[in-house]
């Protein structure tokens, strides 16, 4: 009965769906992404190329993408989820194999002419996949510790090949978006402060098989000042950047601290602190304010759905989108560790991009289908 | 599969979104609160860093005063050193630079291979240099080639320059890097730390270098976190160094240097009246601009076993007994005590005993019986034996020292010894011995204990010469010392050291007799023209006691003897006799005979003072010599 009652749905004309569409949260993006070329732009030194063009390029290209991605059916996204997902472990498991050597670990594999960051779809398909198991399950079986287990192994596989990169900060957001979901999908609290309760001390236990320049990064973020020429030189040249931009800034392509590169890597990881030294406080909180109504719509969007893979995806993917904003910002601070996490929309990069505007369009498709009730035992 | 089950899932999943979004929200304030934590509290703080971060102050090297001598010649000049700098950035290959470089002016295989090590190291904009102190003939070469050469650079510096080579080596001295005791030592001054930087090592360069020095400027530049400079912010200029004028006339000072041809000698001239260092020579000397340019390993070795000892300067360090150039300050001392008259007569059989010791005289026969004049022009020791015994050795050593002799006169360099001058108490708290009459003996023919330096034998001589007034030598022109040394008061006219004209003139006749008597020892070196009479004193420094056996079978001649066992040569003298002007002391280490060898050069330097002195009275900065002769004439 309920499936006669879905059924009208399914077929909806194209029309009605792009009209459907959250054009306010499309243009939000473009705004925000406009604010990633103004940075990119000031990075060359006031000149469009070689960064702000490219970037266009593939925002053009991935908008696109997000559009296809929002007003495919959101039931061939829940039969996809498990195939998706297959795919990027063993994409994973393929850097494992035959990985490029980037960065200093093997995160990227080439596939004809485009590299890949296997990890980074591994974010949205462990989403998708998780979401897709919670769907198909009821609120007692939830509750069930047995039921728990399949998508812990979800989680566990993936997790544990991108640690093998290596990658701990990847690992974290993986585990962490992962929990989102879980926690959407209604497991107990006592569950999660049980898994937190024995991870602190996993943790302490594992820091003794991290790679020194991981063992250095941690212990360099808890006193960056003990060796501000060596590795915690980043961090306190970010410091630097954001706290001389001021409350007003020191102007567009004026940073000091960005343009006689004292500040690293300003394109990727720490453009959040050229773009504070630029436009000071108030340029910061307005991107705030950006990134507060992008999760706005993702949770809205979560709490519309009618059905649970739907929210689950609309809320895990929000999840993950805000674990990027909320590291890479705090980590600029000087408020947790270096790990290398770009800013969302932001940062100079073609896959972290593809990835959140894909992320974008799944939300979006959860909205355009937010009536479709799919029953849970079909799929 | 009911609805109500499905509710339950959807408030379930409500509450926790809106749990989640409460907590993320959270989250964002935490980090809006660090955004204003840093942005707004800590501004100041990190405005601060930033700017510390970017801003360079670079040091101006000013330009260091020149050294000239008293007519505006330049001794120590800045010459401007052509270079050759690679910069790799500009340049596609390095070597092929190189290549087309060497097509035009010669590069050596060594410097090619510190270019291509260089600019493997060093950041692409550091200028590498490639080659420095081209002519002016090749700097042009690659000028006009310029555009063939990608990366290479033309730029000029500054270099010291001593135009002169060796002629001022010892007086002038040299520049050199600052060592690591320099700057524990000199007084704080950032532009020690500049790379490159030279400051005096020697001489005039270094007593004077804070005032050739300058002060630095500085230049505010931004730079990026790889150390290029972007661009500049201020500009604050230094002063240049002060030029600093000599006494020293440079034509004289290259005529002695010449005269004394090969010895191992020094020579001061100076002007009796002002103390105005003429010339200052000390030969063999070595050339400072190989020690501003870095000397090699090699030479510095030979320069230092070189028996001649060519980085000595022998005028003002080195110690010799002055011989028969002393007993003029022992006949002072004889007249002034009253033990003896000019009259006073000795018998001089050309030995005198003392207890068992026989002391010779030079003359091996004896002079005969002598007077006080004929014993100084025909230098006979025994008539100096017999009244420095008479007038004893303090009083000889109080008349020494009012001479200038047994102390350092104040010149404007380093490394002045004091020489010698012994007396009985000396003796005692030195040797621990009692003073014997035969020490008084030796030191009344300037021989045993006694050591002076040829600076202090020429102020000797002009006090002699100029009536006995304490003038002393100077190397910077007075105006210019006083206002280096701060010194505003108008230096007082030399005081008289209290000797009386009859006792004066009474040596000075002997003297007079040296150069001009039947007998005198220098005759063979006087000047014959009218007005130019030379008055001296010869003196002979034993290097090696002549023993017993060698009296028996016949002193060598000086000439006979091993280069290094001859007698040092000395000469005294002044001119003109009757109006004196210069005052100069020769020595010649191992010169053998001072009237076959110190003489001829006393004289000649003397002639050439003179000849040279037309100019020096015409040129104005020279008035207070002028004025001072006017008034010695008018007191007389």
């Amino acid at each position: 009965m309920l499936r006669e009652l879905g059924a009208p749905e399914r077929n909806q004309p194209l029309s009605k769906k792009i009209w459907e569409l959250n054009w306010g949260l499309v243009l939000l993006i473009c705004v925000t992404a406009s604010v990633g070329f103004l940075m990119l732009y000031s990075a060359a030194d006031g000149n469009i190329n070689p960064w702000a063009s490219r970037q266009m390029i593939r925002f053009g290209a991935g908008l696109v993408i997000m559009l296809v991605v929002a007003l495919t059916d959101i039931r061939i996204w829940l039969r996809l989820a498990y195939p998706l997902y297959f795919i990027a472990l063993l994409m994973l498991g393929a850097v494992e194999v035959m990985g490029v050597i980037g960065m200093g670990a093997r995160r990227w594999v080439e596939i004809g002419p485009i590299q890949l960051q296997p990890s980074e779809v591994m974010k949205i398909t462990l989403v998708m996949a998780l979401a897709r198991y919670f769907h198909g399950l009821d609120l007692e079986d939830v509750r069930r510790i047995r039921w728990l287990i399949p998508p812990l192994i979800l989680v566990a596989m993936p997790a544990m090949l991108v640690l093998r990169q290596p990658d701990l900060g990847t690992t974290l957001l993986l585990i962490a978006g992962a929990g989102v979901v879980f926690f959407g999908a209604g497991v107990a609290w006592w569950k999660f402060a049980a898994v937190i309760g024995t991870a602190i001390p996993a943790g302490f236990f594992a820091y003794q098989f991290l790679h020194e320049y991981q063992k250095k990064r941690i212990l360099i973020f808890l006193n960056p000042e003990s060796d501000p020429l060596g590795a915690g030189y980043h961090i306190m040249q970010s410091k630097i950047a954001l706290g001389s931009g001021g409350i007003f800034g020191k102007g567009f392509v004026q940073g000091t601290q960005s343009h006689l590169n004292y500040l690293p890597e300003m394109r990727t990881d720490f453009i959040f602190s050229m773009l504070a030294e630029e436009f000071g406080m108030v340029g910061g909180l307005i991107l705030f304010a950006l990134y507060i109504m992008l999760l706005a719509y993702g949770y809205a969007i979560a709490l519309r759905s009618r059905n649970q893979f739907g929210r689950l995806l609309a809320l895990g993917l929000s999840g993950v989108f805000f674990l990027y904003v909320f590291i890479n910002i705090a980590m600029v601070m000087g408020l947790v560790p270096v790990v290398g996490v770009p800013l969302p929309l932001i940062s100079y990069g073609g896959t972290s991009m593809l990835t959140l505007l894909v992320s974008f369009g799944l939300i979006m498709s959860s909205y355009v289908h937010r009536d479709v009730e799919i029953n849970p035992r079909k799929y | 599969m009911s609805s109500a089950r499905d509710k339950e899932k959807s408030r379930l999943f409500t509450r926790r979104a809106l749990i989640l979004a409460g907590g993320q929200a959270a989250l964002m304030s935490v980090l809006a609160g660090r955004l204003y934590y840093l942005q707004v509290l800590q501004s100041d703080e990190y405005a601060t860093m930033a700017n510390e971060n970017r801003m360079n102050i670079r040091l101006l090297a000013p330009l260091r005063g020149q050294v000239l001598d008293r007519f505006g010649k330049e001794i120590a000049s800045n010459r401007q050193n052509y270079r050759v700098v690679l910069i790799r950035e500009q340049t596609k290959s390095v070597e092929q630079t190189l290549d087309r470089l060497s097509d035009l002016v010669p590069v050596s295989d060594a410097d090619r291979e510190r270019v291509l090590k260089e600019a493997r190291r060093k950041r692409g904009f550091v200028p590498i240099p490639v080659m420095e102190n081209l002519t002016w003939e090749e700097f042009s070469r690659i000028n006009v080639h310029s555009p063939e050469l990608p990366g290479i650079q033309l730029d000029v510096g500054e270099t010291r320059h001593y135009p002169y080579g060796p002629l001022f080596a010892h007086t002038v001295g040299y520049v050199g890097s600052v060592s690591e005791r320099d700057l524990k030592t000199l007084e704080p001054d950032p532009l020690l730390e500049l790379p490159g930087f030279k400051i005096g090592k020697n001489g005039i360069e270094k007593y004077y270098d804070l005032s050739l020095r300058g002060k630095a400027g500085t230049s505010r530049v931004e730079a990026n976190a790889y150390g290029r400079v972007i661009r500049e912010l201020s500009r604050q200029e230094g002063n240049p160094g002060n030029d600093l004028e000599l006494t020293i006339d440079a034509e004289l000072q290259q005529y002695a240097a010449q005269r004394m041809g090969e010895e191992s000698a020094a020579a001061v001239i100076m002007d009796v009246h002002t103390g105005d260092i003429l010339s200052m020579v000390s030969v063999p000397s070595f050339d400072p601009n190989s020690f501003t340019t870095g000397i090699s390993v090699k030479d510095w070795r030979a320069l230092q076993s070189n028996p001649k000892h060519p980085l000595n300067n022998k005028a003002v360090a080195g110690q010799y007994p002055p011989g028969s150039t002393f007993k003029m300050v022992v006949a002072l001392a004889a007249l002034e005590a009253g033990v003896i008259t000019p009259d006073y007569t000795t018998y001089c059989a050309g030995h005198t005993m003392l207890g068992r010791h026989k002391f010779h005289c030079w003359k091996r026969g004896g002079h005969g019986k002598l007077n006080l004049r004929q014993s100084i022009e025909q230098s006979c020791d025994v008539y100096f034996y017999d009244i420095a015994r008479k007038v004893g050795m303090d009083k000889i050593a109080e008349m020494a020292n009012r001479f200038g002799l047994g102390q350092k006169l104040g010149l404007d360099l380093y490394g002045e010894k004091a020489g010698l001058i012994p007396t009985t108490d000396w003796k005692q708290a030195v040797r621990g011995e009692r003073w014997q009459v035969g020490d008084t003996y030796n030191a009344g023919i300037g021989q045993g204990y006694v050591l002076s330096t040829p600076l202090q034998l020429a102020v000797m001589t002009a006090r002699l010469a100029n009536g006995g007034k304490a003038v002393t030598p100077r190397l910077v022109k007075q105006e210019l010392q006083n206002l280096v040394k701060g010194d505003a008061e108008q230096a007082e006219p030399p005081k008289d050291i209290g000797v009386s004209k009859a006792a004066l003139k009474a040596v000075l006749d002997g003297m007079f007799d040296v150069m001009n008597g039947e007998k005198g020892t220098g005759r063979g070196s006087r000047i014959d023209v009218e007005g130019w009479e030379v008055a001296g004193k010869s003196g002979t420094a034993q290097v090696r006691r002549i023993s017993k056996k060698e009296r028996l079978t016949g002193v060598l001649k000086s000439e006979e003897k091993p280069w290094e066992y001859r007698d040092h040569a000395l000469f005294v003298a002044f001119a003109p006799y009757d109006n004196p002007r210069y005052a100069v002391s020769v020595i010649v280490e191992h010169g053998g005979s001072a009237s076959k060898v110190a003489a001829p050069i006393a004289s000649d330097l003397l002639k050439e003072a003179l000849r040279l002195d037309p100019v020096r009275r015409k040129h104005k900065k020279d008035e207070i010599s002028d004025k001072q002769q006017r008034e010695d004439e008018r007191d007389a």
